[in-house]
């Protein structure tokens, strides 16, 4: 007896939240709030043209589809994943984080972890004393120039160019 | 007729380099000097006899003869004569042939130098130019030959570049027209601007290639090709900046830039390309870097050759690009073979490109410049991922992504930022020579600590109104974390760079007891590259305001509105008055609102947003802009919303500051003519020479 | 003149493992390049080349043999028109009417089974579409755009005709001007 009393009841309350929830949402959607989220995405049918400012008939329909989901009351988070699950992850202006799809997220990261790697090794061994100065260190094996004679020698050949 | 000598022209001038490649090949291993010689006289033949195709391409169509293929669909009737002149590059052969010709000039030019110093390049140099120019030239004379002709034969009408059997030459009454997106100034001198940058990499890569083959590794080729690095460099950024203005001007999507691939194809060769003139500095005035260097070089063209073949080869285009190119596979091999070629070599000769210089600290200048390089390399890597994943990632899993703006800003605008600041602060660093006998008393962290020193002294005055800066725009009530974070270095980096030339200055008009805009004016003159880099980094700090202002502060608002209705936005009022239709002489019809703007009540000016629709229905949306230094209004007529008399969608969109993104690539452009100019002062003697610097006897 | 005679560093050259991953990365590189050189040469699936299994959702209102699927497999056996379609598409248009007659005239010999796939359309448009023309066939939408992007469709309308076996014989692109022109293409596979 119980059992299909709650049920009822339940039903009801939905209902009634459905309700609410419709006469609330009343009014259609502006421009703007369609805008908001075609901001975000992305038609096949126009690659690389952002929902909002396409012009093509299936970007329209599209635009008055995001309008008919919010009229329903569809959050921006449910939009998307309508339109992922209609139109697959491509609509999306980043592919969603997850699987292998991180590696799209992760490898400019790693690569700048590399940069900064090898710009470590540059500076480290930048840092070593050249074998030449080494060298200086030493008696000269062969007669050596002064600094000052080879900066004149230097100066006289950039003249010459 | 005309069309036959053209292609005749075509054939000659690509046999033509083909014989210079085998006559510099010959004469450098048969040790034949004039041989050599004989290859460069024929390179010089090929600028005089593609600027023949190019003028006999333009000639036809001028005159609108609609028999050749190329002018077909390029031109039509209607199109006024400087758009017909104009579509020589406005298709993918006549843009080939084009880019030919502009490369030719540029070749024609560095043959033309002295060479008496360099003769060991000289075959090497005109053997890469001209295995470049003939794989181009291939491709028009073999793929896409611009004065392909209509024949109609039983099978119907098609283009042939000869007579088939039976044909009888086909003559249609008006042409396609050239894609009304292509009818724009901005779009009349893009293409040329940015064909003039890549073509223009094309030198420093070939004497890289030579430096590389000779083993003549010292910095004699980067001091040759540094000059023609700043031209390309300057050209590329011409044409980015002039595509971005377009795209804002045209496109109709509020912005400048949308990280579309191409964009970012065209993108990269620029940021190595400027890491390069950066590092550049270190090889020459410390001997050091020049693995880097030459990585660099090889890289930017890798890139210039890579970009162009992912534009043209239809591997990055939309499901609506029918057009299968034939050059796509052509332009793999070429680009297979660049990569290996340069790879190899640079492996091959890695040992004799030996670091002559140390570095001292990591607050030295040279370790700021690698810093520098690091991050314009860490925005490559990120641009180069964001155009390949995608392909990748359809390989991998069979399902298509999109990866957009949000990726890149993310990624890229931490690194921009960073770059911001470290323009402010690397000037103020000093070249690594402190005196030896100094540096060999002490230990590494005493050096860190100098150096680190160094730069807060010369710091703290600058940074004062850096702060005023942050505390001002705090009290303007801005919160957005990243503009506060990006202005305030904008602010710092600004207020170094002008003390720095302040400094400069004074110093020179106490020393020398002259006027102090005399003297500013003689420092740059005698500096003109270090002071016509700080007017460059003048030039991008402005930008980075504009970039920052429409970036961080854009707003927007789209409503449809009957005639007397009005959208506010911004303080703005945009009042819609009324509409009209009527076509223009090329054809296209046009739909034009008239909007009155007001702003606290008062009317400021009208705008005339509107789009045209061109023969081929292919619709055109125009925004009325009101353009300020504050800001700029710009106003669309949403055409694909549907508009009646009656009502009409607009889209108004705020874009705060973004003027001085155009504004600040003149100052940048200006900078880089102060850096380029040629001039007859010695070069700037390097620090301290090394015994270890080869190569050049005074003799030589 | 190669190298600097007083340098005494032997020649240690580039390390083996920093070559071997450098010309890794340049082949992958190229291979990937190729990769999408070669997907963007080739065009649609050609005739000849085998259909793995896919499956089609239907719009509610359409069932096929009871159900709201079709999984590809199940029609090994028959002759399968794949119609890629949208509403926004106006050379659709053209071709509606002829498809449905030619579905029609098919269906009651059973051996012949025709599909819409609504490619990147809205639901509320597509159920106006296949109403106006009054479309009978299972008509589902392309989720995911996984099947297009299976045939490497370049746009809508493009039919494919498979056979019996499970084998693509023909791609028409673009629309079909006359019914006839369907039932010429079906019925030498029907023999």
């Amino acid at each position: 007896m119980k059992k299909p009393l709650a049920v009822f009841l339940l039903v009801f309350l939905l209902f009634n939240l459905w309700v609410g929830v419709a006469s609330a949402q009343a009014t259609t959607p502006s421009d703007d709030e369609v805008n908001a989220i075609a901001k975000e995405l992305f038609c096949p049918v126009c690659e690389n043209t952002p929902l909002d400012v396409c012009p093509t008939e299936a970007c329209k329909q599209w635009r008055e589809l995001i309008r008919l989901k919010l009229s329903e009351g569809w959050s921006k988070e449910q939009i998307q994943d309508y339109f992922v699950e209609q139109y697959g992850a491509r609509v999306l202006a980043e592919p969603p984080r997850q699987g292998w799809y991180w590696l799209i997220y992760l490898m400019p990261v790693a690569l700048f972890g590399v940069g900064i790697f090898i710009l470590y090794r540059a500076y480290q061994s930048m840092r070593q004393p050249l074998p030449l100065e080494a060298d200086e260190a030493q008696p000269p094996a062969s007669p050596s120039l002064s600094d000052a004679d080879l900066r004149r020698v230097e100066e006289e050949l950039n003249k010459r160019k | 007729m005309l069309a036959d000598f053209g292609f005749a022209i075509l054939v000659i001038t690509f046999v033509l380099a083909i014989y210079t490649i085998a006559a510099a090949l010959y004469g450098h291993f048969a040790a034949q000097p004039k041989w050599v010689e004989s290859a460069r006289l024929a390179m010089l033949l090929s600028f005089p006899l593609l600027t023949l195709a190019a003028l006999d391409l333009t000639y036809l169509l001028a005159t609108g003869d609609f028999n050749v293929k190329f002018v077909y669909e390029v031109t039509s009737l209607d199109m006024p004569t400087y758009l017909k002149v104009t579509a020589l590059w406005g298709g993918q052969s006549g843009s080939l042939l084009f880019w030919s010709w502009l490369m030719a000039a540029f070749t024609t030019a560095v043959t033309l130098r002295k060479w008496d110093r360099d003769r060991e390049f000289l075959p090497w140099v005109i053997l890469v130019s001209s295995v470049t120019m003939a794989f181009f030239l291939g491709l028009n004379v073999f793929f896409e030959n611009p004065f392909a002709r209509f024949w109609q034969t039983f099978e119907g009408v098609a283009a042939y570049t000869f007579k088939p059997e039976n044909g009888i030459a086909f003559t249609p009454e008006n042409g396609n027209g050239l894609n009304p997106l292509l009818r724009h100034p901005g779009m009349i001198i893009h293409p040329p601007m940015l064909y003039l940058g890549f073509v223009s990499f094309v030198i420093p890569y070939a004497f890289a290639i030579a430096a590389l083959v000779t083993g003549r590794t010292d910095d004699r080729w980067i001091r040759i090709t540094r000059r023609w690095t700043l031209v390309a460099w300057v050209f590329l950024s011409l044409g980015l900046v002039l595509g971005g203005r377009w795209a804002y001007d045209v496109l109709g999507w509020g912005g400048y830039w949308g990280w579309d691939p191409v964009e970012i194809a065209a993108f990269m060769p620029w940021l190595t390309g400027t890491a390069f003139l950066h590092s550049v500095m270190i090889q020459e005035k410390r001997g050091m870097l020049k693995h880097w260097n030459m990585i660099l070089v090889i890289l930017t063209y890798a890139l210039v050759v890579f970009g162009t073949f992912l534009t043209r080869s239809g591997v990055l285009s939309s499901v609506h690009a029918f057009a299968k190119s034939a050059i796509g596979p052509a332009f793999f091999i070429f680009i297979g073979a660049t990569f290996v070629i340069s790879v190899a070599l640079l492996i091959y000769r890695w040992d004799s490109l030996k670091a002559e210089g140390q570095m001292h600290s990591m607050f030295s200048r040279e370790a700021l410049f690698l810093l520098n390089n690091l991050l314009f390399m860490g925005i490559l890597g990120i641009c180069f991922w964001g155009v390949i994943s995608p392909l990748v990632s359809e390989l991998a899993t069979g399902a298509k992504v999109t990866v957009g703006p949000p990726y890149y800003e993310r990624a890229a605008g931490p690194l921009f930022a960073a770059l911001v600041l470290l323009m402010g602060i690397a000037p103020l660093s000093a070249w690594g020579h402190v005196s030896l006998s100094n540096l060999a008393n002490q230990n590494g962290m005493e050096m860190e600590k100098r150096y680190a020193l160094g730069i807060a002294r010369l710091l703290w005055k600058p940074a004062i109104p850096a702060v005023l800066t942050l505390i001002a725009l705090l009290l303007l009530g801005i919160r957005n974390i990243y503009a506060l974070i990006g202005l305030t270095f904008v602010a710092l980096t600004t207020s170094i760079t002008l003390y720095e030339f302040w400094r400069a200055a004074r110093a020179r008009s106490r020393a020398q007891k002259e006027n102090f805009f005399l003297a500013l004016w003689r420092l740059a003159g005698r500096n003109r590259r270090r002071y016509g880099g700080y007017v460059i980094h003048l030039g991008v700090i402005l930008m980075a305001i504009g970039i920052i202002g429409i970036e961080m502060f854009q707003t927007e608002t789209q409503q449809s509105l009957s005639v007397g209705e009005s959208i506010t936005l911004a303080g703005y009022t945009v009042q819609y008055d009324s509409l009209a239709q009527f076509q223009a002489e090329d054809g296209r019809w046009v739909t034009r609102a008239v909007m009155s703007v007001f702003r606290d009540g008062k009317f400021i000016t009208e705008l005339y947003p509107r789009y045209d629709v061109y023969a081929d229905g292919q619709p055109m949306t125009i925004p009325g802009v009101r353009s300020t230094l504050a800001d700029d209004l710009y106003v669309l007529l949403v055409n694909w919303e549907g508009v009646t008399s009656q009502i009409a969608p607009f889209k108004v969109y705020h874009n705060p500051l973004v003027n001085w993104l155009w504004l600040g690539s003149f100052i940048f452009i200006a900078g880089t003519l102060i850096a380029a100019w040629p001039d007859e002062e010695p070069e700037h003697a390097p620090a301290r020479a090394r015994k270890s610097r080869p190569a050049y006897q005074p003799g030589d | 003149m190669t190298t600097q005679p007083n340098t005494a560093a032997p020649r240690r050259g580039v390390p083996i493992w920093v070559q071997v991953t450098i010309w890794a990365a340049l082949l992958a590189l190229l291979a990937i390049v190729a990769m999408g050189l070669r997907r963007a040469q080739q065009g649609t699936v050609q005739p000849g080349d085998e259909i793995p299994d896919f499956t089609l959702t239907l719009f509610d209102g359409y069932t096929y043999e009871g159900k709201s699927q079709v999984s590809f497999a199940e029609l090994r056996g028959k002759v399968v028109v794949i119609n890629f379609w949208a509403s926004w598409c106006k050379p659709c248009e053209q071709e509606a009417a002829d498809m449905e007659a030619a579905w029609r005239s098919y269906q009651p010999g059973g051996q012949v089974v025709f599909l819409g796939a609504d490619y990147v359309d809205t639901e509320p448009e597509a159920r106006g579409y296949l109403q106006k023309f009054d479309i009978t066939y299972p008509n589902g939408p392309d989720l995911g755009t996984k099947i297009s992007q299976f045939f490497r469709i370049k746009g809508v309308p493009e039919t494919y005709f498979i056979d019996q076996q499970g084998k693509l014989v023909y791609v028409q692109v673009g629309p079909f001007s006359s019914e006839a022109q369907i039932h010429a293409i079906i019925d030498p596979l029907l023999k």
